[in-house]
């Protein structure tokens, strides 16, 4: 690693202060848990030369909120949030998709607000020695030609056509989550869908986040009428502890009559940001589930997938993945907690 | 983290940024309260290999993938390569070194050997570390959810299957009871 300074302030005024115009020159980094910051620091990608440790601040917890949802604080470990009583009953879509992701100890030392902030990335990404626009903007992209078999089949562009690795991200997109963020200036909230960007001809910026701005929490909607039919179904190529090659964060409402109420659908490893459509998703309401109509789902949703060469396997992979993850939604609900059941084989 | 293994660049500092400073830390490790001065830079795992000679901790990948490097912080699993020392000051860190208490073996330890849960040995400090996080998470109530929640700790000499039975073994599970996988009994080869 490159040297750098460090101070760790306690409050989120000091740290606008220490940040002051240094904030757009990219020189200086937040740190909370610091799994994807310092790997990619050691690795000469980022070079910060200060360093902010925002662990002081007070956004550790996770609380109801009066609208009957839950505010998780940006700087709880995902490993809290995924085991918290209330995640587990009232959203356990999130837990399985938090702990389908990294491992037990990245999942102890990564923070809520740092999943969302974790590069879009691949392996060119990584190596210094080649280009990459979204390293070195104009430089070019490896990937468009070179080993693609993990980038992105939706929402790419010329520029990169890398892909945003986390798993909780794709379930807080599917709960349609939305992120509180404050700078020195004031606050805002920010919808789930707007927060990450697709690369288009800037692909050196992940998210619609200001640099001199700080998330302080994730808020989730009252979903328990989600809780009882959700699945994170996640195709990979070892059977823990890898990338997604393609995830599915599948949640349904059924009626008395077995129609489906609501749906909630989203998709990872697919693009430069989870990727919902709501419009297709909509498509689901009032149908009778079944094959049929998940594959015309799956169909409407891919409809403008693009291979690449070698990740071309994935749209077809993404296309049954969601049948069948939208069915196991139908029978009931996995946590991905390894619990053994008759369909263990599917995790 | 990334499964992927790029090659490594050497970075040599050019510059000392003008608050680049050293920082005073105090840690209890294995039960010592230890007060140190280190620089920004310094990772967990390095404090304790280079400056504390507590060698038993591995850096592997140095990136968060191998688990070699896990230690508790409160009692917690991380891995060592991944946080700054500066960070965590004022933690409680236990190490491999820290694990057996006035000359007897962790339980752990004692059924790795009972196990023979090792070949080469380099991932065992961070395998038993990790178990020790584990047991005290208890999340793991099957043999199936031990392999799972022990997937952040590569053996690369393939003990994974003596690795499961002896942490299930400290935990009291029934030896494959509920799993699908063909056990393998120490002492046998399978078919």
């Amino acid at each position: 690693m490159n040297p750098f300074s460090y101070v760790s302030p306690a409050s989120a005024e000091d740290v606008f202060a220490v940040l002051g115009d240094s904030a757009a020159s990219g020189t200086t980094k937040l740190i909370a848990g610091g799994t994807n910051l310092l790997d990619l620091m050691k690795e000469n990608v980022m070079r910060p030369q200060r360093l902010i440790d925002i662990n002081g601040l007070p956004y550790g917890d996770i609380e109801e909120t009066a609208a009957g949802g839950l505010m998780l604080g940006a700087l709880a470990r995902n490993a809290d949030t995924a085991y918290h009583p209330l995640i587990r009953s009232n959203y356990p879509l999130l837990t399985a998709a938090i702990l389908a992701g990294a491992s037990p100890q990245l999942r102890n030392m990564a923070t809520n607000g740092g999943n969302l902030l974790q590069r879009t990335r691949c392996y060119y990404f990584y190596d210094s020695a080649v280009p990459c626009n979204k390293r070195e903007p104009g430089t070019g992209c490896s990937a468009i030609g070179g080993l693609n078999r993990q980038h992105a089949i939706l929402g790419a562009s010329a520029q990169c056509i890398a892909t945003h690795p986390s798993d909780m991200c794709v379930a807080l997109a599917a709960l349609g989550a939305t992120v509180h963020v404050r700078s020195s200036s004031g606050s805002r909230v920010i919808p789930f869908a707007d927060f990450h960007r697709l690369p288009a001809n800037r692909p050196e910026v992940d998210t619609h986040l200001s640099p001199d701005e700080l998330i302080t929490h994730v808020e989730l909607p009252d979903a328990r009428s989600l809780a009882s039919h959700s699945v994170y179904l996640k195709i990979r190529e070892r059977a823990s502890y890898a990338f997604a090659l393609v995830s599915v964060a599948a949640a349904l409402e059924l009626a008395p009559n077995g129609s489906i109420r609501q749906a909630r659908l989203a998709l990872g490893g697919v693009a430069h940001k989870p990727w919902r459509d709501i419009a297709v998703e909509r498509r689901l309401v009032g149908a009778m589930p079944g094959d049929r109509v998940f594959d015309e789902v799956a169909e409407a949703l891919l409809r403008e997938s693009h291979g690449q060469g070698a990740n071309d396997f994935k749209i077809p992979l993404a296309r049954r993945a969601i049948v069948r993850a939208l069915g196991l939604a139908v029978k009931g609900t996995w946590a991905n907690t390894g619990e053994v059941s008759a369909d263990e084989e599917f995790v | 983290m990334f499964f992927y293994l790029p090659e490594k660049h050497v970075s040599t500092p050019t510059f000392l940024p003008d608050e680049a400073r050293r920082h005073a830390v105090a840690l209890r490790i294995n039960g010592s309260d230890i007060h140190i001065q280190v620089s920004p830079w310094v990772t967990l795992l390095d404090l304790l290999r280079e400056q504390l000679h507590l060698t038993g901790s591995k850096k592997g990948c140095d990136q968060g993938q191998c688990g070699a490097c896990t230690v508790l912080i409160d009692g917690k699993r991380i891995n060592a390569c991944l946080t700054l020392a500066v960070m965590q000051n004022g933690r409680q860190i236990t190490t491999v070194e820290g694990l057996a208490q006035g000359g007897a073996l962790h339980p752990l330890q004692q059924a790795f050997i009972e196990h023979d849960a090792f070949q080469c040995g380099y991932c065992t400090p961070g395998q038993l570390c990790s178990a020790v996080g584990l047991i005290l998470e208890g999340e793991a109530k099957t043999v199936s959810q031990v392999r799972e929640l022990m997937s952040g700790n590569i053996c690369r000499c393939g003990a994974y299957p003596q690795i499961t039975q002896a942490v299930s073994e400290v935990l009291g599970l029934v030896p494959n009871a509920g799993d699908t996988d063909s056990s393998v009994l120490v002492g046998t080869v399978p078919s």
